[in-house]
């Protein structure tokens, strides 16, 4: 058992090198070029697209939540035809490529798409990239969401009722506080995500700039080291977010 | 009070069948069934969790089939409790006296009176999973009566606790229905506990009910084979102790005296024995057995149960034995035999 424990933990060491040995090389080559770091940590530019990718990402993933979390509850407490299917549907952006789920928004979003019907061009908007967005990153909502009201028992909203309580009421009272971790876990990751994206947004907005596009007209237009240092200063605030939200989501003392 | 009519429902491994039945105001009825009958899934229709596919239910004589279970005013105390995880003992016995627009002053002092009733207030701000099974129990039962509803229902409310709180919880179910008069349904596969809560007892197998009659009728006699094999599996006598020392009593049921090993020293008792623990014999038992009953009777009955025999003995006792033993004794109707027991095969409990 010892050495079977052992074997794995060498295993999965290798996999924390992966992911950490990159990051750290970013970080730590862009901290001796420290000049620079400064430099863009001094630009409002950058600071402006950062509160904007954060903004946008909190609008879409409230509007997940604000869609996601009935849902999430239909299917988690009532069996259906077609169950399997709307579940596969929730779950297809996780599986396309994301530029691909970027044209198909194009489709809805531009003038010569749905949009221009309507005699509107979302393109290059707010819209657009908070659209781009929910797209990708609510799947991750609802399928946390779904887990989390699968794991309260039908029967504490069945004494709910008992005692008197609507099922709206005893949804209010007895499932959304049981199934708050969970929701709270499956916002933070559906924030993550939204923040993260960069191949569907780009196929619909190339401005306003969020961070990933920002990184990459940086590497476009100024080379390697200026996208470097805007990289290490995003890793060290996504760092410090992450942190404080494990912090946050910790479990309460019983 | 409660009236069922017809009630049929499928629902996921249980099938209901034509229940019907008539719970009258105050009664403390008893549903007794083997573990599968569907007993749950039947208390689950009555307090409106499911509908049923067919038949009516009737409360206090008006249609509430498809009355949503918040207009019900129906208690419901599950098997496990399903007390509220995330909210204290005070706060679950609270929560369902805040959904009706009560003043403060009414549900604050409601509660502490509940509290102080179950014997509870000294929990009322820890959390449920840091409770005993009996404490859950006592909340369980607080937080459903807050509400004052007007019929509760129990599921198996003593299985999940031990045998010691199992017994005092048994005296405080029969105190509170003697002091509330709340309509109830209990729900257990335990023949005791039927046999001392019930004013009458509903006999439930494979989802439907085959006999409803009061406990001594229900147990004398069953309408059925398979009700038989069911209730059957206890000697059930009513008695009373004439005598008692160094942890051993003296009863007398009736058309016997008989000793059991029991704390209980003094009053009227429900006596249960084992058909099996019973040994029949054609020839007095050596006096150094450690068996301390023995009983002379007369054999009424032999019914065949497979690999078993029943024999119904005219003492009142029922024996199981094998279908060897049977043969090589002999056992048929009329023959005179003996029936042997420990003090310790006889179950005492005192009668509420």
């Amino acid at each position: 058992m010892r050495r079977l424990l052992l074997v794995f933990s060498a295993l999965g060491a290798l996999i924390l090198a992966f992911i950490l040995l990159p990051l750290l090389n970013t970080l730590v080559s862009a901290l001796l070029d420290w000049q620079l770091l400064v430099e863009t940590a001094k630009k409002s530019a950058f600071w402006q697209i950062f509160g904007l990718t954060a903004y946008a990402a909190l609008i879409a993933t409230m509007i997940a939540a604000a869609l996601g979390t009935p849902l999430a509850y239909v299917l988690a407490r009532k069996d259906f035809f077609g169950k399997e299917f709307v579940r596969g549907v929730i779950d297809v952006p996780v599986v396309i490529p994301h530029m691909a789920a970027g044209i198909a928004l194009l489709s809805m979003l531009s003038r010569q798409g749905v949009a221009g019907v309507f005699g509107l061009q979302l393109t290059e908007t707010l819209f657009a990239v908070v659209a781009a967005m929910l797209f990708v990153s609510v799947p991750f909502y609802v399928d946390v969401a779904f887990e989390g009201f699968r794991s309260v028992d039908a029967r504490f909203e069945n004494v709910a009722r008992s005692l008197g309580a609507s099922s709206f009421e005893a949804f209010v009272k007895v499932t959304l506080p049981l199934a708050a971790r969970h929701l709270l876990a499956g916002a933070v990751l559906c924030w993550a995500r939204a923040v993260s994206e960069f191949a569907a947004i780009i196929a619909v907005a190339y401005y306003p700039m969020v961070i990933s596009t920002y990184i990459w007209e940086v590497f476009l237009s100024e080379g390697y080291r200026a996208a470097r240092s805007a990289v290490a200063l995003v890793l060290v605030i996504a760092l410090l977010i992450f942190a404080a939200l494990r912090a946050l989501m910790k479990p309460m003392p019983e | 009070m409660l009236e069922l009519r017809n009630v049929s429902k499928d629902f996921k491994d249980f099938k209901l069948r034509n229940i019907s039945l008539d719970v009258e105001r105050g009664e403390y009825f008893v549903i007794l069934g083997p573990t599968g009958a569907g007993k749950t899934l039947l208390l689950e229709l009555i307090a409106g969790f499911h509908i049923p596919d067919e038949g009516k239910i009737l409360i206090d004589g008006a249609d509430a089939t498809k009355l949503p279970p918040e207009r019900r005013n129906i208690g419901f105390v599950y098997q496990d409790y399903a007390l509220f995880p995330h909210l204290s003992v005070e706060e679950n016995v609270k929560f369902g006296l805040r959904l009706k627009n009560l003043p403060k002053s009414e549900i604050e002092a409601r509660v502490k009176e509940l509290m102080e009733l179950f014997g509870i207030s000294h929990l009322a701000k820890r959390r449920p999973r840091t409770l005993s099974g009996g404490e859950q129990q006592k909340v369980a039962l607080a937080r459903a009566l807050a509400v004052r509803p007007r019929i509760l229902l129990l599921d198996e409310p003593l299985s999940a606790l031990d045998v010691p709180t199992q017994n005092a919880l048994r005296v405080e179910l029969k105190r509170l229905h003697g002091r509330f008069g709340t309509t109830t349904l209990h729900v257990t596969h335990d023949r005791a506990e039927a046999l001392t809560l019930a004013d009458r007892i509903a006999v439930m197998m494979r989802g439907s009910i085959s006999q409803i009659g009061k406990p001594h009728e229900v147990f004398r006699k069953p309408t059925n084979e398979e009700v038989a094999a069911f209730v059957g599996v206890e000697n059930v006598l009513s008695g009373r102790i004439i005598g008692s020392g160094g942890g051993v009593a003296r009863i007398d049921v009736g058309s016997f005296e008989l000793l059991a090993v029991t704390p209980v020293k003094s009053g009227k008792v429900s006596v249960f024995i084992r058909p099996e623990d019973i040994v029949l014999s054609t020839a007095p038992p050596t006096p150094k057995s450690s068996a301390r009953n023995c009983i002379t009777s007369r054999i009424v009955s032999v019914t065949d149960l497979g690999a078993l025999r029943r024999v119904e003995l005219d003492c009142g006792l029922i024996a199981l034995v094998t279908e060897q033993a049977a043969e090589e004794l002999g056992l048929r109707a009329e023959k005179e035999v003996f029936a042997t027991f420990k003090a310790t095969a006889v179950h005492v409990l005192p009668k509420l």
